[in-house]
């Protein structure tokens, strides 16, 4: 049993707005961000849900769902919510407050996945699509993931072994250097 | 007519085709491209919610060093690209401050003057309908296409075209001498992002657009992303395992179509990179020779 | 509506429009013009054999171009009076000089090509406005289809169907195949309760008559299964909560609680996907038919009725009353009263209610010599004033006219009109307007006698 009124009850609805400049009172719960979104049927917490957990000012199921972590940003919610609020906003906002709660994420390998292609970035400057892959399934110790897809990319050229490493690398590292994590984990 | 242009992490491997035949079709048209210098990955989607200021800084050290090399205009094939460059740009010009912590982590300030672009904008209003006309050697003899988008007209910062029946890469198909079908899931999600992490979203999404593309008798479909073009072209054998569907559905660039209009070279044109091969299509439809 | 045409203390200009309104409550000026109908009103018997025998055939508006009608024909069955207009961009008489059929074959000698419009200027105490809504146009939703899917209709469009007299004669179809639909999907909210459109308001009316067609459907057809996507049930009125109870229990509807995202064709039949929020998944429906409830929204010319009559209107369009909890049939210009949804979306007891007390409070200022008006109005000191009319420009009622006094050009207030707002007293450069009770030397005296108090106790501190 939860006592909507244990704490501040506009609290986390606040930190979204602050964070994002999108204000989830504005929901009226129509429901057609879940209605039109393509992940729907895979997500634990559908958009709509999203929102409403937002309004009564319970994060906890929010930080740990697998939701905000499939989400596409398709932006099919956001384009057609009647209150235009743009949830997929919403849903990148919770996945900053997520790595900043230092909790048990509801999809670790897509964070896995995008800090392999960070890193990617900050050696080379640009994404070299082979050793992500390869640092991917190897991280998620699935090394024959995709493998069979292999032969056939080769053969038509796609597989790019080498990798490009552009001139600046050392300004990309400034960057990474400089640049500041808004949210801190 | 000189343009800038911003290739993208994927044009160098996996959309290669993509990059190949932008470059021919640009060149038959008089259209000559400059790469911006030493350009990086724009961040794509990792960046914005791991570290917020990289996320902008990325594509602006591309814009500072388009203006370096004196680009005013820079095409982005990939609308990711696109809509990332874009919005900094936008975002920029709007806060003053921002443009100063961005020109201080990136090392340099982007004074503002670089006008972004995506393929099918250009296409249509620096190119124009004319001059595309004009380098047209053969007709489409009617193929059947079916233009698919996906979320390229939603992303933050494009204003291009109609959200929910776009219309550009139909009007161009048109003039090509193709047969622009309407159809159900031209703007569907493709799951594209979640095509390595959660793979069988990614093939059930993309098992319902080739099903909806197939049930209007589509011969092809025609997109301008390499996401979409390397989530429908190289998934069908694992849809084929997954749900006993078979397609057999060329997914090409819109550059490619128009390249094959043009009457360039089939490799020239990366039409040999495909992994399902469109040639006996396109022979049978006498596009092209055997 | 034939019981008012009889009333010999009544006055029916049906084909009329009025071009302009002049002078104030009591004494309003209108004046009309009478639209040409070509056919003798004195002379027509209704025999309607015109309509039978007239050649062209064209989309008729009433059914919402379902079906076809004739270039001389009575709009609707039951049309006041029984006497049918020529439409003169289809007649084929007035388009290209031929045919007359229907001049030749009329025994009364009724159908005149002469005829011409009439303006006439007539004396009006009071004036009711009634002129009602019409639909929101749902093409506007890309995701939806309208206009482009031929079986995505609007509510309007099946009531035409049901109507036993309409383009189906009664029979339900789809516009596509004609064939009887078996899964009809009914979506509510489309236009309404929706700020990326501009209507954030509820339109009234569409869970209630949702509720109905999907009643009739049921009984006329009893293989259909209705669903209907809904995000609140408005039922406030008297025993509308139970029909809509039976609409489920007794009818079988299934309502889902979720807006419909998408609406998309899939060999003959349309797949409609929304949500079910109360089981919280997404749902897809294959249907037949699909029906839009859509927004209840002003008339096209609206707008320009309201400039003609100086009465204002609010954001939607919709006429504005002069208070909404007191004063609802009123609207803010004296002598003028508001029914039905023009002034916001109501269903039939609303709109009955509504006549019935406007045309009460018109009898309140016709039934009297003189009116009694609130004294805390503006005037015009004609020796003050200097006759640049700013007042004029800025009084929101229309309520000041310039006039010459002693050879000199003044603003002049008219009091049945003012409502006391003060903006011309604001606005007066020599303060020769000024809101009686309330002028700027009364105001100024109020002041300094607060102030006189405040020194006497001691309670005000001045700065340096």
């Amino acid at each position: 049993m939860s006592y909507l009124n244990s704490q501040d009850i506009h609290q986390f609805r606040n930190r979204i707005l602050s964070i994002s400049g999108e204000d989830a009172s504005k929901c009226i719960q129509c429901g057609k961000c879940s209605a039109g979104c393509p992940i729907s049927p895979e997500m634990d917490v559908q958009p709509n849900q999203v929102l409403r957990l937002i309004q009564i000012n319970d994060p906890d199921a929010l930080l740990r769902c697998s939701t905000i972590w499939i989400c596409a940003s398709c932006q099919t919610c956001s384009v057609r919510c009647p209150e235009e609020i743009d949830i997929a906003k919403i849903m990148d906002s919770i996945r900053k407050l997520a790595l900043e709660a230092k909790g048990p994420l509801g999809e670790e390998n897509v964070v896995k996945f995008d800090e392999i292609f960070l890193d990617s970035i900050r050696k080379r400057g640009r994404v070299h699509e082979l050793e992500l892959v390869m640092k991917y399934n190897l991280a998620l110790r699935q090394p024959f993931k995709d493998a069979h897809l292999g032969p056939v990319m080769f053969a038509r050229g796609k597989l790019g072994f080498l990798g490009h490493k552009i001139k600046e690398l050392g300004k990309i590292k400034e960057i990474f250097q400089n640049s500041k994590r808004l949210l801190k984990p | 007519m000189q343009v800038g242009y911003y290739p993208g992490c994927s044009l160098e491997s996996s959309a290669k085709e993509f990059d190949l035949s932008i470059r021919a079709i640009f060149q038959a048209m008089e259209v000559s491209l400059k790469e911006i210098p030493d350009w990086n990955c724009c961040g794509a989607s990792p960046a914005h919610y791991l570290n917020e200021e990289l996320a902008m800084a990325l594509p602006y050290r591309n814009l500072v060093k388009a203006e370096e090399a004196g680009l005013d205009r820079v095409i982005s094939p990939c609308p990711a690209c696109y809509s990332h460059l874009k919005h900094v740009h936008e975002e920029v010009s709007k806060e003053r401050h921002l443009a100063e912590r961005l020109g201080t982590i990136v090392g340099k300030r982007y004074k503002g003057g670089v006008v972004s672009k995506h393929l099918l904008d250009f296409l249509k209003e620096d190119i124009g309908s004319e001059r595309l006309k004009t380098s047209i050697k053969v007709s489409l003899n009617g193929l059947k296409v079916a233009s698919y988008y996906g979320c390229l007209t939603r992303l933050p910062g494009v204003d291009i075209d109609d959200l929910e029946n776009p219309i550009l890469m139909d009007e161009i198909i048109g003039a090509l001498g193709g047969e622009p079908l309407d159809w159900s899931h031209k703007t569907e999600c493709c799951g594209a992002s979640l095509s390595v992490s959660r793979t069988e979203i990614a093939l059930r999404l993309v098992n319902a657009i080739l099903e909806a593309a197939k049930g209007r008798g589509a011969d092809c479909i025609a997109v301008a992303c390499p996401l979409c073009q390397s989530n429908l072209d190289t998934r069908q054998g694992d849809i084929h395992k997954k749900y006993g569907t078979t397609y057999g559905i060329p997914i090409l660039y819109l550059s490619q179509l128009i390249g094959l209009a043009q009457k360039l070279d089939y490799s020239q044109l990366g039409l040999d990179r495909l992994v399902i091969t469109p040639k006996n299509l396109l022979i049978e439809k006498g596009i092209i020779e055997k | 509506m034939t019981e008012s045409s009889h009333d010999e203390n009544i006055e029916l200009m049906t084909y009329s429009e009025i071009v302009e309104v002049k002078g104030f409550v009591g004494n309003f000026d209108v004046t009309i013009r009478k639209k040409p109908r070509y056919v003798d009103l004195s002379k027509c018997t209704g025999c309607g054999l015109c309509t039978e025998k007239c050649p062209t055939k064209v989309p008729s508006e009433w059914n919402l171009d379902m079906g076809l009608r004739k270039s001389i024909y009575k709009p609707f069955g039951q049309a006041v009076p029984n006497v049918p207009v020529i439409d003169k961009e289809h007649c084929l008489f007035f388009t290209k000089g031929r045919c007359k059929i229907c001049q030749k074959l009329c025994p009364a000698g009724a159908v005149d090509f002469e005829q011409q419009e009439e303006l006439v200027t007539k004396k009006f105490g009071a004036i009711i406005v009634a002129t009602g809504f019409t639909q929101f146009d749902p093409s506007v939703y890309g995701e939806y289809g309208a206009g482009k899917f031929k079986d995505v209709i609007t509510g309007l469009h099946l009531e035409r169907m049901l109507d036993t007299s309409g383009p189906t004669g009664g029979h339900v179809v789809r516009p596509s195949d004609q064939r009887e639909p078996k899964n009809i999907v009914f979506v509510q909210c489309v236009g309404s309760r929706d700020e990326s459109k501009g209507r954030p308001y509820c339109s009234r009316i569409c869970c209630m008559y949702t509720a109905k067609q999907a009643i009739l459907l049921k009984d006329h057809y009893p293989e259909t299964q209705s669903y209907i996507f809904y995000i609140d049930i408005r039922a406030a009125g008297k025993n509308y909560e139970e029909f809509v109870k039976r609409a489920q229990q007794e009818y079988g509807a299934i309502y889902i609680r979720g807006r419909v995202s998408k609406i998309y064709e899939k060999g003959d039949k349309l797949i409609v996907r929304g949500v079910d929020t109360l089981a919280g998944k997404q749902v897809e429906i294959e249907a037949d038919l699909v029906v839009l409830a859509t927004a209840v929204v002003p008339q096209p010319d609206a707008i320009e009725l309201a400039k003609i009559l100086n009465i204002p209107y609010d954001q939607y369009g919709f006429y504005s009353e002069a208070h909404p909890k007191l004063q609802p049939v009123e609207s803010v210009t004296k002598g003028i009263f508001l029914t039905g949804s023009c002034q916001f979306p109501k269903d039939i007891p609303d709109s009955v209610a509504t006549t019935g007390a406007a045309s009460v409070r018109t009898c309140g200022i016709l039934s009297k010599d003189e009116l009694i008006l609130d004294p805390k109005v503006a005037f015009v000191n004609s020796d003050i004033c200097s006759g640049c009319l700013n007042c004029v420009e800025v009084c929101p009622f229309n309520a000041i006219e310039s006039t010459v006094v002693d050879g000199k050009t003044v603003a002049q207030v008219i009091p049945t009109l003012c409502h006391g707002c003060g903006n011309c007293a604001s606005t007066c450069r020599t303060s020769a307007a000024n809101v009686q009770g309330f002028t700027d030397d009364q105001i100024y005296a109020q002041v300094a006698s607060v102030f006189e108090i405040l020194k006497k106790e001691n309670l005000l501190e001045l700065s340096e």
